[in-house]
């Protein structure tokens, strides 16, 4: 267990500069996931920290102990490695007893851990297979049990769970949140998938070009987006955004595709215009009429129905937004609904520096 | 095209190919079996007395018992020295933050350039001023010499194609960068390895210059110095000579057959995605 601290960390590879300024401490204890696009420098964060990649400037520190010169071994890290990277010449059970059998773990030891992680990962009758016998989610899982059945200082995991089918990823998440919740151990996650990242981890960071955009708590991030990237990342499907003009700036008054619309801000727009953010979940759309907030017309685009409810694509006047629809209402393409907005759900942000108001 | 025509073209082909590449050496084993009388006529083209006098001869007559073990261990040591010495620097320049790698091969490979005839003069002094003349080591130490290159190239190859992940994979399960190389690297490489292995023994089994300089006596001469030499009455005895290579070529086709499929064998199939 360790607290990772980032002093002033830079990497380039060569000229190109990947992180710029990377100023950071995940807890001790915490689990801390990095979510951003692809090439935004999350692969290279976890190898900074496991040693596999030395950093260009700056320190890294595992409680008050600067790290940098120290190698992976003496670091203590266990890796989830976002292409497997099995040991194509060994079985499930050589593969997973691998680190135990590193570090001198008498044969009895490692036979029980490996069936106990055997038996959390779901793998038990395939111990004797070689990788390439493997399917991709089963090969994935083969990767988080060799990472698991070890106590490090700390876990790094890319994408551990990407190749799994939608139940066995559930079920894994609840493993990994039951393994941590157990286990304590500070554990630095990269995801893609948003409900991973809420659900996992107490804290996350999101990533834009090696810069952290915004790092807090799930709901932190969610509910006070401090920018377009991260309210357009967090969140799906993304969010809406409409370009509106101001039309008053004391009290603020904006015009949102034919609305007037007031909504809470924390500091005024300079310009004449702002960009609105509304999440699909909070444009309701139905063919009733329902008086309340905001309403207007527009016609049906597109209808993905996804269960509980459907998303909805609708033409509304000159634009076209995402929106939420009962399952119930069937609405033809191009018919006639009643959208509604939430009023106290519109974000507003700066058009030119991208800073929510 | 009819698509049987194009089955039959390419047997065709394929057949030609192995004619005029196994040619030479069919043709050795049928001069082997002619009685010497046979052996400078044509016709007959095929023996029409069979012999096996030849091969009993070379055995009998000369020490070629002897020639065949220093043929052996100045080819399996040169093997192996190549293999070790080869796999470490391919290991240096394929996985580790070394600079200048490509300069570092390109003059690794400027060194088997040299046309050994070129060399051959130096290295007879330096051969002599070490008192290492007419022993295994002199062969040993040259052809090593001029194998590296060879070796060092195709394992960096074979190196550089293990993906990284599952070197940095081993190093954070726990091994030393030595640990990644002989646990991990080298199983992985093996088919890179067996056929370095083929053709540094091939090249040393089969060099001649060298060996005919600094070999005097059989406590060291190898195989083809050894059948070149060999004492003929009054003519030259092409029987024994055909005889001779086609035992000695023996070993060879056994070895390849033995590691033909190691050498083809995909291992690195299943170690990352996809
Ligand atoms: N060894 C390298 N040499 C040069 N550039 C590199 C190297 N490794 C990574 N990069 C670059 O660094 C950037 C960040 O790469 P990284 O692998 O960290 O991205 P990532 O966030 O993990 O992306 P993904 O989600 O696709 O895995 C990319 O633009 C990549 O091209
Ligand atoms: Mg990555």
């Amino acid at each position: 267990m360790a607290r990772i601290r980032f002093e002033n960390l830079r990497k380039a590879f060569k000229d190109v500069v990947v992180i710029p300024r990377l100023e950071l401490t995940i807890h001790e204890g915490e689990f801390f996931t990095f979510v951003g696009p692809s090439g935004c420098g999350k692969s290279t964060i976890l190898n900074i920290i496991a040693g596999l990649e030395p950093a260009t400037e700056g320190k890294i520190y595992f409680d008050d102990k600067v790290v940098n010169d120290l190698s992976p071994k003496e670091r203590d890290v266990a890796m989830v490695f976002q292409s497997y990277a099995l040991y194509p010449h060994m079985t499930v059970y050589e593969n997973m007893a691998f680190p135990l059998k590193m570090k001198k773990t008498p044969k009895k030891i490692i036979e029980g851990d490996v069936e106990r992680v055997a038996s959390i990962i779901g793998l038990k009758e395939l111990l004797q297979r070689r990788p390439k016998e493997l399917s991709g989610g089963q090969r994935q899982r083969v990767a988080l049990g060799r990472a698991i059945i070890r106590k490090p200082k700390v876990f790094l995991m890319d994408e551990p769970l990407s190749n799994l089918d939608a139940r066995l990823r559930v079920e894994m998440r609840a493993e990994l949140k039951r393994l941590h919740q157990g286990l304590r151990i500070t554990t630095v996650y990269v995801t893609h998938d948003q409900a991973e990242a809420m659900s996992l981890s107490d804290r996350l960071a999101i990533l834009n070009r090696g810069e952290i955009q915004q790092c807090g708590t799930p709901m932190e991030i969610y509910q006070k987006p401090l920018n377009i990237f991260v309210a357009g990342f967090i969140g799906s499907p993304p969010m809406n955004f409409f370009r509106c003009a101001v039309k008053r700036h004391q009290p603020l008054e904006i015009d949102l595709n034919g609305f007037n619309l007031s909504p809470c801000v924390e500091s005024m727009p300079q310009g004449d215009s702002v960009v609105a953010g509304i999440r699909p979940e909070d444009i309701i759309v139905s063919e009733q009429r329902i008086e309340k907030d905001i309403e207007d017309t527009g016609n049906v685009e597109l209808v993905e129905p996804v269960g509980s409810f459907s998303w909805v694509d609708v033409r509304w006047g000159g634009i076209k937004a995402r929106g939420i629809l009962d399952v119930k209402e069937k609405p033809a393409i191009g018919g006639h609904v009643m959208i509604r907005v939430k009023k106290d759900k519109v974000f507003l942000f700066d058009p030119d520096s991208g800073r929510r108001l | 095209m009819n698509p049987k025509f194009k089955v039959v073209g390419l047997y065709l082909l394929l057949a030609l190919t192995i004619l005029y590449c196994s040619g030479p050496l069919l043709w050795q084993f049928i001069t082997s079996l002619k009685p010497d009388a046979e052996i400078v006529r044509i016709p007959p083209l095929l023996p029409q007395n069979t012999t096996v006098d030849h091969y009993v001869s070379i055995f009998k007559g000369h020490p070629f018992l002897r020639i065949i073990l220093n043929s052996a261990v100045v080819a399996a040591s040169t093997t192996l020295l190549s293999l070790i010495i080869g796999s470490l620097a391919a290991f240096g320049l394929a996985r580790l933050n070394i600079r200048y790698k490509a300069l570092i091969l390109g003059f690794v490979l400027s060194v088997s350039m040299f046309p050994p005839i070129a060399t051959v003069s130096p290295l007879y002094l330096i051969i002599r001023a070490l008192g290492l003349r007419d022993t295994w080591w002199a062969l040993i130490i040259t052809y090593t010499t001029f194998s590296l290159p060879l070796a060092i190239w195709i394992l960096t190859n074979f190196f550089r194609e293990i993906p990284d992940e599952i070197y940095r994979a081993a190093r954070v399960d726990g091994c030393s960068p030595f640990q990644a190389f002989y646990k991990i690297i080298l199983p992985l490489s093996a088919p890179g390895v067996f056929a370095t292995a083929v053709l540094v023994f091939i090249f040393s089994w089969n060099e001649f210059l060298f060996a005919l300089t600094f070999t005097s006596t059989t406590a060291s001469r190898t195989i083809p110095v050894g059948i070149a030499l060999f004492p003929g009455l009054h003519e030259v005895p092409w029987g024994d000579i055909a005889a001779a290579s086609v035992v000695v070529t023996i070993p060879l086709i056994v070895l390849i057959f033995a590691f033909q499929r190691r050498i083809i064998e995909g291992l690195t199939a299943g170690a990352v995605k996809g």
